[in-house]
């Protein structure tokens, strides 16, 4: 076990992060997971794809996560493309391969969504989409769906999974933590429910904005939830961080989550949630 | 004025020489009291922020500062805030919300602060609570970034209803240093980045994430503090011809577009 600790730390999970990517998406015969090092059968992952041993979750993609999820759903806002704002070389080849991989326009999948008798809005953040950052078709998915729920008078559900803002989009990017932070605002002050699920990862933009402005917050165990970059804290104050830092569990420990939630019992938990904690109105 | 490339721009708006936020309030008020604190334990000095008044009337003031001595520097992180520093800047801006009083944010940061304790002090809640009630208060918020304007940690305090720049500021996702070692793996071609990033004044003139750039004299810096003092002023007699129905609008419209 001492080996699995030293090659398998956040740490290294994160300054590695683009490398090690591939990794946490289960295609292969043999995969160990990244939290705990346990190796396993592919097979035996499932479609949620979480560790038997410590119930990590690896990255999953947004169809992949909504095949057990729900009972039925409606998909919304799929033919919006992006404008590549700051005519970044080869971008829009980026973004075709990533659709056509993917099966979704960005970084998000959004639409109505049923389980048993609850419907309700569901945003799903795709880690596989150009690690889940915040372009503006993303910003705007996003900002729509709240405000459709608005007009519905229905209850948010989010699942973030982000690497941050998306580089190629430059400042555009940044103003979609405003633009989506209105749209909040406006469903909020509806007396409307909004629950998020911090997904592994969610860093950056995304943490800084609607990530955090959940009635109810959860996350998946271990998890990596924060702000800034590992390496950019470590080359800032110039010592090395705690493994932990950045996870679930830690930030559940200081107080800026509600409670952390396997894989495999969020289903009935959002529908108990969205039942009792706020979205029977009107 | 011969032009400067974007880099020479992000180069003037790090200056040694650059105006300070404590300037910009000295320049425009004469009867500044700072407000400490952010009821949740801490004083982040790299927001100072109170109250004054302006052609007569109460506003609440909110600058980021850099720190003049070593001392200084080193408590306010150089000027990047703490998770504290943006709860402190919201309880003054619910506070100005309450009293109809305009908010004025004057913005020079790198970013906010990287930290163990940022993080386990809920840094992207901070931020993340300072763009949502912003975005709600019923009084003008108006911020003039005049050096850098970095990411989140700078949209936190530039989310109101209209963002002015000096002529050298920059404001940017994030360092054109992290941009290329980001996308390109050479954080030597920042200044190619900086070029890429459109995080000029101009350039976001352009691309409407800003109002307006105000004239900048390196050498005199009551000038240009006199320069800010005109647009505040005529920018904030038009807004408060609006009613707050009005003004929200007008803000949540100016986000929306992006």
């Amino acid at each position: 076990m001492k080996l699995y600790e030293q090659s398998n730390t956040l740490s290294e999970r994160h300054v590695k992060a683009d490398k090690e990517a591939d990794a946490k998406v289960p295609d292969r015969m043999w995969v160990k997971c990244p939290h705990c090092g346990t190796t396993l059968f592919a097979k035996q992952l499932t479609a949620y794809a979480t560790c038997p041993e410590c119930d990590y979750g690896w990255r999953i993609a947004a169809r992949q996560r909504l095949s057990w999820l729900v009972d039925d759903f409606q998909e919304d806002d799929t033919d919006l493309q992006t404008d590549d704002p700051l005519d970044f070389p080869g971008y829009r080849e980026k973004i075709a391969k990533m659709q056509e991989k993917t099966g979704l326009n960005d970084a998000v999948l959004t639409g109505e969504a049923t389980i048993g008798q609850v419907k309700f809005a569901l945003g799903i953040m795709d880690p596989t989409f150009i690690m889940g950052s915040l372009g503006t078709v993303t910003g705007e998915k996003i900002s729509r769906l709240f405000e459709k729920s608005t007009r519905k008078r229905e209850a948010v559900v989010m699942f973030t999974a982000s690497g941050g803002a998306r580089m190629q989009e430059g400042i555009l990017s940044l103003m979609q933590m405003a633009k989506i932070s209105q749209a909040i605002a406006d469903h909020a002050a509806a007396g409307l429910l909004y629950i998020v699920v911090l997904t592994d990862p969610t860093t950056g933009g995304v943490t800084a904005s609607f990530a955090m402005d959940g009635d109810i917050t959860l996350a998946e165990p271990h998890a990596l939830v924060g702000f800034a970059g590992r390496r950019v804290i470590e080359q800032t104050i110039h010592e090395k961080l705690p493994n932990d830092l950045q996870s679930a569990e830690n930030i559940l420990k200081h107080g800026f989550i509600d409670a952390i939630v396997k894989r495999q019992d969020e289903k009935a938990k959002l529908a108990w949630l969205i039942k009792t904690g706020g979205g029977h109105r009107g | 004025m011969a032009k400067l490339s974007a880099a020479e721009i992000v180069a003037k708006a790090r200056s040694d020489q650059k105006i300070t936020g404590k300037e910009i309030i000295n320049y425009l008020f004469d009867d500044f009291m700072e407000l400490h604190g952010d009821r949740c334990g801490s004083d982040d000095p790299a927001i100072v922020g109170g109250l004054a008044s302006f052609h007569g009337q109460a506003v609440t003031v909110i600058t980021t500062d850099r720190g003049a001595t070593t001392a200084e520097k080193v408590a306010k992180h150089f000027g990047s805030p703490m998770p504290g520093g943006y709860r402190k800047a919201v309880r003054l801006i619910k506070q100005a919300d309450k009293f109809h009083r305009p908010v004025v944010c004057f913005v020079n940061t790198a970013g906010a602060f990287p930290s163990k304790e940022a993080e386990e002090g809920g840094q992207g809640e901070a931020i993340a609570q300072s763009i949502l009630q912003i975005s709600q208060v019923k009084v003008p918020v108006i911020t003039v970034i005049y050096g850098e304007g970095g990411s989140g940690g700078a949209l936190a305090l530039a989310c109101g209803d209209e963002v002015w720049m000096l002529d050298y500021a920059t404001y940017s996702i994030l360092s054109p240093e992290g941009f290329a070692s980001i996308l390109w793996k050479d954080a030597s071609r920042a200044d190619e980045a900086a070029a890429v990033m459109q995080m000029t004044p101009e350039a976001l003139l352009k691309k409407k994430v800003i109002e307006g750039i105000i004239e900048e004299d390196e050498s005199n810096h009551q000038r240009t503090a006199g320069n800010i003092a005109r647009v505040l002023a005529d920018r904030l007699a038009a807004l408060e011809k609006l009613s707050p129905q009005e003004l929200l609008a007008r803000r949540q419209a100016r986000y929306r577009k992006f």
